[in-house]
C-alpha cells in the first residue's frame, strides 16, 4: 500500500492525544489491535473464534494482578500478560482446531466461559468489582506512565500514550508481516480450500494452531495494556459480549483487508460511548449493526472501499 | 466427605430438570442445523423469549386489553408461547436466513448473533436483569411428592414428563413418520428431495419454526422454575452449545440423550465438588474433544 498513508498514519496517532481525549484514543488503540488480532484468524485463514475475550480479559487480570499485586514494572506485566494469552491460546487452539467451522466456534465460546467463571470465582481476581486501582508505575524502571503534562491548560497522559501507540505499532507492524510473508499466503490458502491446502503437502493444523496462537497473543498484548490504560481489569473483559463485539468490529470494518479491523474498532467503541448514555438498547444498536452487516455489506467498510478503488486495503 | 444416597438422588433430580431444558434446546439446534446447515445462536434469546410471553400473558396481556382480571393461563402459555415465537422464527427465517444460503454457514452464526444481542438489548431496558418471577403456576401443579427416597416439587416432576414426552415425540416424528422421511432425506441432500416435488424451502422455514418453537416451550416450561430475566437465555445457550460438541449434532436421540446426562452429570458435582457444578459440561467437552474429537454421537466428520 502507499507509503505516503502509512506516512500519514503515523503522524494522526503522533498527534491524536492533542486534538481527542487522550484515554479514549488509546481505548481506540487498544481495541484496534485486539480487532487486528482477530483479523488474522478470521479475515485471513477463516476460523471464526468466538471466545477471544478470554485472551483479551485473560492477559489484563494478569497484568493487573502482577503489577498491582507483585511489583512488576509495567513492561514487565504487559509481556507476562501477552505470554499468558499466548500460552491460553495454545491450549484452546489446540483443542478447538479438532473440529471445523460452526463447531469450532461453539468450542472456543465454551472455553471462553470457563475463563469468565475463573475470573468470577478465584480469589485473586476481585469476582464482581474486577482488579481496580492497578497502577501505572514506571516503564522499564525510569518512565512514569502515570504522569500528566499540562498542555495549553489541558492535562495530557502522554507518556502513557506514546507507551500505548508504541505497543500498538509493533503489533500491528507484526500483524502486516505475517500477513505478508509466507505463512500468510498459506493461512490465506487455508481459508480459499483446506484440502487443497492439505493435497500440496502443508500439514494445515500447525498452521492453524500457529495463527491462533499468534492471534491470542496479540490479543493479550492488547488486553494487558488496556488494563494500564483504564487501570482495571474486569468481568467485561472476559464476557462473551466482548468476544462479539470484536468479530462486529472486524465484520464492520472488513474481514481479511488491513485497515478493516482498524475502522471497524474506532466506530464501534466511537457508538458505544456516544451511546452510553441510552443504557441496555446499546447492546440491541450493536445487534442491529450485526444484522445489517452481515445482511447487506458484508465485505465492510473498508472491503467495499477496496472493492470501489479495485485494490486491496 | 459424607455422601448419603438421598443427597445423591435428589440431585440426580435436580440435574435432571436442569437435564430437560438442555435436552430441549440441544433438540432444537440439531433440527435447525440438520436441515439448515446453521447454528441457531438467537436460540438462548428465543427460549427467553418464550419464558416472557408466558410472564407478560399472565400479568400485562389483561391490562392492555383493558381486561385488568384477564390472565393468559400457564396452560394456554404454552401452546400460545411456542406459536407466537415460532410465527417470529418463520418471519425471521423467511426475512433474513433465507439470504444467506448461498454465502459461508459463518454468516448465519453471525446474524443470528446479531438477532440475540437485538433482543437481550430490548428486554434487558424494560425487566430486571436480576429476573422476576412467574406466579401463574397452576394451583394442581404446586406442591411436592414423595418420590420415596426423597419430597420433589410436583411442578418439576411434571416439567420432566412434559419435556420427555415432547422430545421424544419430536423423535418419533422425525425418525419413524413420513413427515419425518422427506425432512431427514432433505438434510441428506436437498435438491434430489426437491426434484421429487417436495417444497424444500417451505420444509426449511417450517423446521427453523418447530425448532425455535422448542425453545420458546422449553421457556414456557422453564418461567415457573427459574426466575424469568432478560438473560437468562444467554447463560443457557453457551451450555447448550459445549452440550452440542459433546454430543454431535448428527443424532436427535443423541442430543435427546447428551442433554439428559449432562444435566445429571452437573446434579451429581453439585454433591461432590459444588465449585466446578458451573463448568463440568465445559470440562467433559474438553475430555470428549481429546479423546472422540467427533463428539459421542457425532458422523459429521
Amino acid at each position: 500500500m502507499n507509503r505516503y498513508l502509512w506516512i500519514v498514519l503515523v503522524l494522526v496517532g503522533l498527534a491524536a492525544p492533542f486534538v481527542f481525549y487522550p484515554v479514549f484514543v488509546m481505548q481506540l488503540l487498544c481495541f484496534a489491535l485486539f480487532a487486528c488480532a482477530f483479523n488474522l484468524l478470521l479475515g485471513y485463514t477463516g476460523l471464526l473464534s468466538f471466545g477471544h475475550a478470554a485472551f483479551f480479559g485473560g492477559a489484563a487480570y494478569v497484568t493487573g494482578f502482577l503489577v498491582k499485586h507483585a511489583g512488576f514494572t509495567p513492561g514487565l506485566g504487559v509481556l507476562a500478560g501477552t505470554a499468558v494469552a499466548a500460552l491460553m491460546g495454545y491450549l484452546f487452539g489446540s483443542l478447538a482446531i479438532r473440529r471445523q467451522g460452526i463447531y469450532f466456534a461453539m468450542i472456543t465460546l465454551a472455553l471462553a466461559q470457563v475463563v469468565y467463571f475463573v475470573a468470577l470465582k478465584a480469589p485473586f481476581t476481585g469476582g464482581e468489582d474486577g482488579l481496580q486501582d492497578v497502577p501505572r508505575g514506571m516503564l522499564f524502571g525510569v518512565i512514569d506512565l502515570g504522569h500528566t503534562y499540562h498542555v495549553a491548560g489541558r492535562p495530557l497522559e502522554l507518556n502513557l500514550y506514546y507507551f500505548v501507540f508504541a505497543v500498538f505499532c509493533l503489533g500491528f507492524w507484526l500483524i502486516y508481516r505475517a500477513i505478508h510473508s509466507p505463512f500468510g499466503q498459506v493461512l490465506k490458502a487455508i481459508r480459499e480450500n483446506e484440502p487443497r491446502t492439505v493435497s500440496l503437502g502443508y500439514r494445515v493444523d500447525r498452521f492453524k494452531l500457529l495463527a491462533f496462537v499468534l492471534s491470542a497473543a496479540l490479543a493479550g498484548l492488547a488486553g494487558s495494556t488496556k488494563s494500564l490504560v483504564f487501570q482495571l481489569a474486569s468481568l467485561t473483559d472476559v464476557n462473551w459480549h466482548t468476544s462479539g463485539e470484536v468479530v462486529l468490529m472486524t465484520l464492520l470494518g472488513g474481514l481479511g483487508t488491513v485497515l478493516g479491523p482498524v475502522v471497524g474498532a474506532v466506530t464501534v467503541v466511537t457508538l458505544q460511548s456516544e451511546l452510553s448514555a441510552i443504557g441496555s438498547w446499546v447492546t440491541a444498536v450493536i445487534g442491529a449493526t450485526f444484522v445489517i452487516c452481515v445482511l447487506a455489506f458484508r465485505r465492510g467498510m473498508v472491503g467495499e472501499l477496496g472493492k470501489y478503488l479495485k485494490r486491496s486495503l | 466427605m459424607h455422601l448419603s444416597p438421598q443427597m445423591v438422588l435428589a440431585q440426580l433430580m435436580l440435574g435432571l430438570n436442569n437435564g430437560v431444558f438442555y435436552a430441549l434446546l440441544s433438540l432444537g439446534l440439531a433440527v435447525i442445523f440438520g436441515l439448515l446447515n446453521i447454528i441457531n445462536f438467537a436460540h438462548g434469546a428465543l427460549y427467553m423469549l418464550g419464558a416472557f410471553v408466558a410472564l407478560l400473558g399472565y400479568t400485562t396481556l389483561g391490562p392492555l386489553l383493558g381486561m385488568p382480571d384477564f390472565h393468559l393461563n400457564y396452560w394456554a402459555a404454552l401452546i400460545v408461547a411456542p406459536l407466537v415465537v415460532g410465527l417470529f422464527g418463520i418471519l425471521i427465517e423467511k426475512t433474513m436466513l433465507k439470504r444467506l444460503y448461498k454465502v459461508d454457514h459463518l454468516y448465519g452464526l453471525l446474524l443470528t448473533f446479531g438477532l440475540a444481542l437485538i433482543l437481550e438489548g430490548v428486554f434487558s431496558n424494560y425487566f430486571n436483569v436480576s429476573g422476576t418471577s412467574y406466579n401463574g403456576k397452576p394451583a394442581i401443579l404446586s406442591g411436592v411428592v414423595n418420590l420415596g427416597f426423597m419430597f420433589f416439587p410436583t411442578y418439576r416432576l411434571w416439567s420432566i414428563g412434559l419435556s420427555l414426552v415432547v422430545c421424544f415425540g419430536t423423535w418419533y416424528v422425525i425418525e419413524r413418520t413420513k413427515l419425518g422421511a422427506y425432512l431427514r432425506a432433505g438434510t441428506e441432500n436437498p435438491s434430489l428431495v426437491q426434484a421429487f416435488g417436495v417444497n424444500v424451502p417451505l420444509m426449511v422455514t417450517l423446521t427453523y419454526g418447530y425448532g425455535v418453537a422448542l425453545a420458546a416451550f422449553a421457556g414456557v416450561v422453564a418461567a415457573p422454575i427459574y426466575s424469568v430475566s432478560p438473560i437468562m437465555g444467554a447463560e443457557t445457550i453457551i451450555t447448550v452449545f459445549a452440550v452440542v460438541v459433546i454430543g454431535g449434532m448428527g443424532s436427535i436421540m443423541g442430543s435427546i440423550v447428551t442433554g439428559l446426562s449432562l444435566g445429571m452429570v452437573e446434579g451429581l458435582t453439585k454433591v461432590i465438588y459444588p465449585p466446578a457444578a458451573n463448568t463440568v459440561i465445559f470440562f467433559m467437552m474438553i475430555l470428549v474433544l481429546l479423546v472422540k474429537p467427533e463428539g459421542l454421537f457425532g458422523k459429521d466428520q
